[in-house]
C-alpha cells in the first residue's frame, strides 16, 4: 500500500495527516507552533507517520498548506488552506456548500460549488477579532485551558456583551468584567457570542447555503457550534477530523496527483 | 513551482519606443521644472487629478504640482512611511488619507521630496470631487498661507439618475461651471499679471483631444489577447504622464508613440507576460508602495490586468470617447466636459457595477480583483455590492484584498499572497488554462480602430 501526506502549518498549530490510496486517514498529529516552522512541519509529519505506524518511504507524495506551507520543505506541492479546507470538508460531508473555518488567527467562510470547488471565499482582514485568538485571550485572562472554555460558557445564564472588536483590548475588557464580580461563564459566553457575530457576518458575505461544515480547531468547542447554529438557523456538520480538515484536503490533493487522478496542479 | 515566466522588464524591441524609460525621463523633467520655480519667479499651482481646470492654468503657464502624484511617488520610492510618521507625530490620525499625511510630512520637511525640493504654490485649486480636497486646501492655507480656489462641481442629485451629454441638466451644470472658470481666470490674471489668451486655451485643448484619442486606442489595444501591457503597472505610468503633461505637446507625443509601439507589439503577438493564462480586471485604487509585488503575485500565475477602472477614475475623465473639446468655443466646451467628467466621477460608486459589467465583456476577463484601501473608505465603498452584482449576473469570480495607497503598514504580504493563490486555485479549478498553454493565441476582442 502507498500513502500520501498533508501538512497544515497554521499560525498556532501544525497538523499532519497520512492517508492511504483510498483516502482513508491512517495517521494524524497535532503540534503547537515552535520557533521554526520548518522543524515543526517535520516533527508533525514524523509524528503522523508514527501514529500511522508506517515508514516514510511508503509516503509517495506530500502537500503543504496553511500560512507556513512553503516551510514544508519536504513537500512536493503547496495549496492554500482555503482550497484545502473546502476539499477536506467536502470529503467529510459531500453535500457541503458552505465551510466555516475558525483557526488561530484566521476565520474563513468558503462557498463551495456542488462539484466541491471553491466558488467564493472571505476572510478576516488584518484583525484577529472573531478568530481562535479571541478565545486564546479569554483563556489567558481566565487562566483556563482552551478545551474547557466552551463547556463552561454553556453554563451561562446572563451573558455579558463584549463590545470591543479588538482581541488585544478584549483581554482587558474580560478582566474588567471579572473585577466587577461577573461570573466567568457569563463573561465567556459573551466572548463566544462576539466571535459568533463576527464569523457569521463573514459567512453571510459569501452566502450561507446548507449544508454548512464547521472546520478548524475551534469546531471542537461546543458553545461555538451551538451559537453558530442558532445564528444561521441550520445545523452544522462537525467531524472529529475537523481540526485536521486543511491537512486532509492537502493530502487529498497529494493523492490526486500521486495517483494521476487529476492533472498536475500548477501552484505558485 | 511557478506557472508562468514573469516578464519583469517588459522590454521594448531594439530601437522601439520604451514607455517606461520615456515616462521616467518625463517625470524627471517635471520635477526639474518644479524645483526652483519660486526662485525663478514662475507661478505655481497645486491641482488634483480630478476636477482641476488644468487647461486654464496651463494657459497662464503655471507650473503644476499634483500633490496626489508627489505623495504616491513617495510610496513608489518606498519612503512614504517616514513622511507619514512625521505627520502622525505632528498630530494626524492614522485614519487620515495617506496622500494628505505624506504631503503634510513633506511640508514639515521643508518640501524636500525624494525627487526634488518642491515649490510653494501661488494658488491651490480644490473641488468637491473628493471632500478631502477641500480639507487639504485648508491645510495648505493654514500651514503655508496658500490661497485656495474651490470649484463646485455638480454631482449626483437623485437615485438612478445620471446627466446625459447635452441634456438640459448638463447644460445648466456647464453654465454653472463656466461662471466659476471665469472667476478663476480673473484670479489667475491677478496672480500672473497676464491677460487670459483664449487662443492659447484652444491650443491646449487641441493637445488634450489628440492625447485622449491616442489614450482611448491604447486602452482598446488591451482588449487583445494576450494583453500588451498590464493596466495596473504599465498603465499607472501612462496615466501619470497623461496627468502631468495634460494639454502639452510632450503629453500628446508620449501617447502617440505609446499607441504606435503597442500596436507593433500586438502585431507581433507579444503580451505583457510570456504566458497569459488569466485576464483580469482591477477595480479600486493601487497600493503604490507594493504595486510591483502585487503584480508579481498575479503574473506568477500568468494573470494580467487587462483593464482597470482606475485608468478612468484617475485620468481626469479623459478616457471617455464622448469627451472631446470643441476648440471653436474653448471655455464653454471646457465647462461642458468638466461638468460631465465630474458627474461621472462623483456618481461612480452608484453606477460602477454597470460599467464594470460592460468592461468585463469588452476585455474578456476571467475574474475581477477589488482593492479596498484603509485610508479612504469612500473610494472603497460599494465594492461589496458591485462584487455581489457581478457574481450574480455574470458568475464572475472575484477577489477582495485590502491594503492602502502608500502606507506600507497596511500591507500584509502573507495574507495577500494567500488570498491571491486561493483565487487562482479557484480560477484554475473552473477550467482555467493549464500551465504551459497561453489562454489563446493572439486575437482581438471587440474592435479598436
Amino acid at each position: 500500500m502507498k500513502y500520501v501526506g498533508g501538512v497544515d502549518v497554521g499560525s498556532t498549530q501544525t497538523k499532519a495527516v497520512i492517508i492511504d490510496e483510498t483516502g482513508k486517514v491512517v495517521g494524524r498529529a497535532l503540534l503547537d507552533m515552535e520557533t521554526s516552522m520548518v522543524t515543526v512541519a517535520e516533527d508533525a509529519f514524523k509524528a503522523a507517520l508514527e501514529n500511522a505506524g508506517i515508514e516514510q518511504s511508503k509516503v509517495v507524495r506530500i502537500a503543504g498548506t496553511g500560512y507556513g506551507r512553503y516551510n514544508v520543505k519536504f513537500g512536493h506541492e503547496q495549496v492554500t488552506e482555503i482550497t484545502c479546507h473546502a476539499r477536506g470538508a467536502v470529503s467529510l460531508f459531500p453535500n457541503t456548500r458552505t465551510v466555516i473555518d475558525i483557526g488561530g488567527q484566521d476565520t474563513k467562510a468558503i462557498a463551495v460549488k456542488p462539484d466541491g470547488q471553491v466558488d467564493d471565499f472571505t476572510m478576516n482582514d488584518k484583525c484577529a477579532a472573531g478568530t481562535g485568538r479571541f478565545l486564546g485571550a479569554a483563556s489567558y485572562a481566565l487562566e483556563l485551558p482552551l478545551s474547557e472554555l466552551g463547556t463552561l460558557a454553556l453554563r451561562s445564564q446572563n451573558p455579558v456583551r463584549i463590545t470591543t472588536t479588538c482581541t488585544v483590548f478584549a483581554e482587558s475588557e474580560i478582566i474588567s468584567h471579572l473585577a466587577k464580580g461577573i461570573l466567568p461563564e457569563d463573561v465567556l459566553m459573551g466572548v463566544h457570542q462576539a466571535i459568533t457575530a463576527r464569523c457569521v457576518s463573514l459567512a453571510r458575505r459569501v452566502g450561507i447555503n446548507p449544508e454548512v461544515t464547521f472546520t478548524g480547531g475551534v469546531s471542537r468547542n461546543q458553545a461555538m457550534v451551538k451559537l453558530i447554529e442558532e445564528a444561521i438557523g441550520t445545523k452544522l456538520n462537525v467531524s472529529p477530523e475537523a481540526h485536521f480538515c486543511g491537512a486532509l484536503g492537502a493530502a487529498l490533493f497529494a493523492r490526486d496527483h500521486a495517483f494521476g487522478l487529476t492533472a498536475e496542479p500548477a501552484l505558485a | 513551482m511557478t506557472t508562468a515566466t514573469v516578464d519583469k522588464t517588459a522590454a521594448a524591441a531594439p530601437g522601439e519606443f520604451n514607455a517606461h524609460q520615456e515616462g521616467q525621463r518625463l517625470f524627471k523633467q517635471w520635477y526639474s521644472g518644479l524645483e526652483g520655480a519660486n526662485q525663478r519667479g514662475e507661478h505655481v499651482a497645486n491641482v488634483f487629478v480630478m476636477g482641476n481646470a488644468v487647461e486654464i492654468l496651463r494657459a497662464f503657464d503655471f507650473r503644476l504640482v499634483f500633490p496626489e502624484i508627489t505623495s504616491l511617488q513617495m510610496g513608489v520610492r518606498k519612503v512614504s512611511e517616514d513622511y507619514l510618521r512625521e505627520s502622525e507625530d505632528y498630530g494626524y490620525s492614522p485614519d487620515v488619507c495617506s496622500y494628505v499625511k505624506a504631503d503634510v510630512g513633506l511640508i514639515l520637511r521643508q518640501h524636500k521630496h525624494p525627487a526634488a525640493v518642491l515649490p510653494k504654490a501661488d494658488i491651490a485649486i480644490t473641488s468637491n470631487m473628493c471632500s478631502t480636497f477641500i480639507k487639504w486646501g485648508e491645510i495648505w492655507e493654514h500651514m503655508l498661507n496658500t490661497p485656495t480656489f474651490t470649484l463646485d462641481l455638480p454631482g449626483q442629485r437623485s437615485a438612478n439618475w445620471q446627466v446625459r451629454p447635452g441634456d438640459a441638466q448638463h447644460m445648466a451644470d456647464a453654465q454653472w461651471v463656466e461662471a466659476q472658470f471665469r472667476d478663476l481666470i480673473a484670479r489667475c490674471e491677478k496672480i500672473t499679471g497676464r491677460k487670459f489668451d483664449m487662443d492659447r486655451l484652444a491650443e491646449i485643448e487641441d493637445n488634450v483631444n489628440k492625447t485622449v484619442e491616442h489614450w482611448n486606442n491604447v486602452m482598446a489595444l488591451n482588449r487583445t489577447c494576450p494583453a500588451p501591457y498590464n493596466a495596473m503597472l504599465d498603465g499607472l505610468t501612462y496615466i501619470g504622464i497623461m496627468n502631468i503633461y495634460r494639454g502639452t505637446p510632450e503629453g500628446t507625443e508620449f501617447m502617440r508613440r505609446l499607441e504606435e509601439s503597442l500596436r507593433a507589439k500586438v502585431a507581433r503577438g507579444e503580451g505583457r507576460v510570456a504566458e497569459e493564462r488569466f485576464r483580469l480586471l482591477f477595480s479600486g485604487t493601487p497600493c503604490y508602495v507594493s504595486m510591483r509585488r502585487l503584480i508579481e503575485l498575479f503574473e506568477t500565475w500568468g494573470g494580467v490586468f487587462a483593464y482597470s477602472d482606475y485608468l478612468t477614475f484617475a485620468a481626469g475623465g479623459m478616457d471617455a470617447a464622448e469627451i472631446r473639446y470643441d476648440t471653436s468655443r474653448p471655455l464653454e466646451s471646457l465647462a461642458e466636459v468638466t461638468a460631465l467628467a465630474a458627474q461621472r466621477g462623483l456618481s461612480n460608486q452608484f453606477f460602477s457595477h454597470e460599467r464594470l459589467a460592460q468592461q468585463v465583456k469588452d476585455y474578456d476577463v476571467d475574474g475581477i480583483v477589488f482593492h479596498g484601501i484603509k485610508s479612504c473608505r469612500f473610494v472603497s465603498s460599494g465594492m461589496a455590492d458591485t462584487r455581489n452584482y457581478l457574481n450574480e449576473r455574470l458568475r464572475l469570480p472575484s477577489l477582495y484584498i485590502e491594503s492602502d495607497l502608500i502606507d506600507p503598514r497596511y500591507w500584509s504580504d502573507a495574507q495577500i499572497k494567500n488570498r491571491v493563490d486561493a483565487f487562482f486555485e479557484s480560477l484554475q479549478s473552473r477550467g482555467g488554462t493549464a500551465p504551459g498553454a497561453s489562454k489563446s493565441s493572439a486575437h482581438t476582442i471587440g474592435s479598436h480602430a
